[in-house]
């Protein structure tokens, strides 16, 4: 398992190549998330941050049938265009690796400490937390029965 | 006891601060203490901390609840919803 959180860009081919040299690898699944129109700063929590990716990727592991996986998390100054993040998972099967490469993706948007601040031509903003990524991460817990809120 | 705060993004920016370390009177022995300990310096803090404030906490780098008990030395932060990904 690799996690990383840095400036610097990323080689999203190698980092994938570098998971398929186990023979018993049939698949990699990957994702790739970009910086879309707006020029944005990442701030994050150096030290929990790492810490959180690992307990996701972790938990990952304990659902799926995963061999290997990177995660890499870009901060700073970033560009429209710029790379952002890079979620990378081999298996010996498909549905595994695209299983566990989207949960990640939805665990890492609403549990690890990164803060995206825009600027647009009429300032600078701190990006809000969206209920949709809440509600993409909640689809993976387990269909329990919730328990009715009194009052 | 001492613990060491930390502030981060729009929360950071609201208090002018990224953090501090401070000494918690007698009666603030929670994460909920600390944080309404800090509601009561009134002006940015009152407003960064007031009770409908979309605030996480962690206490050395896990999330925590309110109820969590605080230990001397811990690292406290607070910091808005997460936007990263």
């Amino acid at each position: 398992m690799k996690v990383s959180v840095q400036r610097e860009d990323f080689d999203a081919g190698a980092e994938i190549r570098a998971l398929s040299h186990d023979p018993k690898v049939g698949a990699l699944a990957s994702f790739v998330g970009v910086v879309r129109e707006v020029p944005m700063t990442l701030e994050h929590y150096a030290g929990m941050t790492e810490r959180e990716i690992a307990k996701i990727v972790e938990e990952a592991k304990s659902r799926w049938q995963v061999m290997d996986c990177t995660v890499i998390h870009r901060f700073g100054k970033l560009e429209p265009t710029d790379q952002i993040v890079l979620v990378a998972v081999s298996s010996a099967h498909r549905a595994d690796a695209f299983a566990a490469c989207e949960f990640i993706m939805d665990y890492l948007k609403t549990r690890a400490p990164f803060w995206k601040k825009e600027s647009t031509s009429e300032g600078v903003r701190w990006v809000e937390a969206r209920a949709s990524d809440d509600a993409a991460a909640e689809r993976w817990q387990p269909q329990i029965a919730h328990p009715k809120k009194l009052g | 006891m001492k613990v060491k705060l930390l502030f981060f993004a729009a929360l950071r920016e609201q208090l002018g601060s990224t953090g501090e370390e401070i000494e918690l009177p007698a009666g603030v022995t929670t994460l909920g203490g600390l944080r309404e300990h800090l509601r009561a310096r009134g002006g940015s803090y009152a407003k960064a901390f007031a009770e409908k404030a979309l605030v996480r906490m962690a206490v050395n780098q896990e999330m925590a609840k309110p109820g969590a008990a605080l230990a001397p030395g811990d690292e406290v932060a607070f910091f808005p919803p997460v936007t990263g990904g």
